[in-house]
């Protein structure tokens, strides 16, 4: 029996809604069978956390006496940089920004302990965060530079705004040279001495709505701690790859677009990460309920992490190059097992996303749904899907003419 | 067969001494040194794995805290920010020793001091820098 969204909305407003993990409804389902479960069954959360480059956040600083125009000047918050080429006290910082004078990699592998995504775990924190900012200085804002404290809890906006996180699916990423390489997949040991990967696998919101049927723009999330929004697909959002029959693809596919309010989030949610000879970046945590609108809904929960396949793949050599190759494919049980085997050699498994936050994450959104406090939204249009046609391009190499 | 790694601070006045060979000769005891570092106002100090028979192990200890060399278990250095830690597992796949490990199915990582050799790698590899580890402080008091 299908369900509609405004049915199930009636029941958490009541208290009854039957809710769920992506982990709990595999046992639930191999006991009473797919029909009952779906009907029984109203929403199922997935949660996941892990580093996500794409990242950031825009603030209305409110206006100094007299006033400053920062845009088109240079604006810092805690020494990070951020962009100031939108209206005159709105900032925009992005999670992978790093201090005019912080030597990067200069002294290898750089250890970029503090970026943009520090400053956003520490004002989420409701710490003081350190501004200054210098302008050109006009007519109706006078003054040309300005240093002083913000605080999340006394500007007017703080809006996290993600253009691309929850990958659907990532590559495990191992190390065929003969040296140490620092990666933003980690840090990997020579001679395939580990492979590190980068989802919560099962309970990850996008591999458990393969199709995006139910995930749409306008669908209300679990966002750092706090609800936010699916905004938009996420950049480089690929859903034309190869897929199992279940529907998952192999490779990395699609991804969202995310915002929300940032002055109700948790920085234990919101974590500023380094990833040393890389960069900084944010830890983001999401979880997605997916309502079971029908039958094949349920199903696509169901999936397990050893129907989840993905590319292990040389960060040596063919992902700095542009090479299409891959070592092989391997399962996310084997994964989380501890080891895979490689080019015949077994390999020590890592994660760079945490299963115990995703964990976590769906556990918490359950819980907001069954007491009643987060209702489902129907999403207002579709994210592209398998018929978009839609291709990943590269960038075009075309020769520049010097004048 | 008793192990322990230890950290051993020396004051610049016995910086000479040949302790691992007395540790050796007399105390019939094996030195694996995972670390050395003499510092710029000439203290030493060293990390290093001592394993023999454990009453020897003792008067071994014994020997070197009479010379004047500060003795400590090396956990005492090397600590968690369990605040900071959210369980991804990275700092695992560095590990040379496996103090560092996943608990499953809970995939939780869990640390064994005793196991650790204050290598650092996972100093390195831990995105949230939540591995800290503390030789230099509190040099020589």
């Amino acid at each position: 029996m299908a369900k509609t969204i405004a049915e199930i909305n009636e029941k958490i407003k009541k208290g009854k809604a039957v809710v769920v993990t992506a982990e709990e409804i595999n046992d639930i389902v191999r006991e009473k069978g797919e029909k009952k479960a779906a009907s029984e069954i109203d929403v199922v959360t997935t949660g996941t956390f892990g580093p996500m480059c794409s990242s950031s956040a825009y603030l209305n600083l409110g206006h100094s006496k007299p006033r400053i125009k920062i845009g088109g000047g240079r604006a810092y918050l805690n020494d990070v940089p951020v962009y100031t080429g939108i209206a005159a006290v709105d900032v925009y910082i992005g999670a992978t920004a790093m201090p005019d004078d912080d030597p990067r990699n200069a002294v290898f592998p750089g250890a970029f302990r503090y970026g943009g995504g520090h400053v956003i775990e520490e004002l989420v924190a409701g710490k003081d965060i350190r501004f200054s900012a210098t302008s050109y200085g006009t007519d109706c804002y006078p003054k040309k530079s300005i240093e002083t404290y913000i605080n999340i809890k006394n500007i007017n906006e703080a809006v996290l705004f993600n253009p691309r996180n929850s990958y659907q699916n990532y590559n495990v990423a191992v190390n065929l040279s003969d040296r140490i390489i620092y990666t933003y997949m980690g840090t990997l040991q020579p001679n395939l001495g580990n492979a590190n990967y980068c989802s919560a696998g099962q309970l990850s919101p996008l591999l458990n709505d393969p199709y995006y049927r139910t995930i749409g723009i306008g669908t209300r999330i679990f966002l750092g701690g706090g609800v936010g929004y699916v905004a938009w697909n996420g950049t480089q959002h690929n859903p034309c790859v190869s897929r199992t029959k279940n529907g998952v693809p192999r490779v990395p596919a699609g991804t969202i677009a995310v915002i929300g309010n940032l002055k109700q989030m948790n920085p234990s949610l919101l974590r500023g990460t380094t990833l040393t000879g890389y960069g900084a970046t944010l830890s983001v945590g999401i979880g997605i309920p997916i309502p079971i609108l029908t039958e094949e809904i349920l199903r696509f929960t169901t999936v397990k992490d050893e129907d989840i396949f993905t590319q292990v793949v040389d960060y040596s050599d063919a992902y700095p190059q542009g090479k299409p190759d891959t070592l092989g494919e391997v399962n996310y049980a084997q994964l989380r097992s501890g080891k895979i085997t490689v080019q015949g050699k077994e390999i020590k498994t890592a994660s760079l996303s945490s299963y115990v936050k995703a964990r976590e994450i769906a556990e918490t959104l359950k819980n907001w749904i069954k007491k009643g406090d987060f209702l489902l939204s129907e999403h207002v249009a579709d994210l592209p899907s398998i018929e978009s046609e839609i291709t990943f391009k590269p960038m075009p190499s075309k020769s520049v003419k010097k004048v | 067969m008793y192990a322990k790694v230890v950290h051993l601070r020396f004051p610049r006045e016995i910086v000479n001494e040949p302790i691992v060979m007395n540790l050796v000769k007399r105390f019939d005891l094996s030195c694996n040194i995972l670390k050395a570092t003499i510092y710029p106002r000439k203290e030493g100090m060293v990390v290093m794995e001592l394993s023999g028979n454990r009453k020897n192990y003792h008067s071994g200890l014994k020997y070197l805290r009479n010379l004047g060399i500060k003795v400590d278990s090396i956990s005492q250095d090397i600590k968690r920010n369990e605040e900071e830690c959210f369980h991804c597992g990275a700092c695992t796949a560095v590990c040379p020793t496996g103090a560092l490990y996943i608990e499953r199915p809970e995939m939780t990582v869990a640390f064994d001091k005793d196991k650790c050799s204050a290598c650092e790698l996972c100093v390195i590899a831990c995105p949230a820098k939540a591995m800290e580890v503390n030789f230099d402080k509190g040099l020589l008091d």
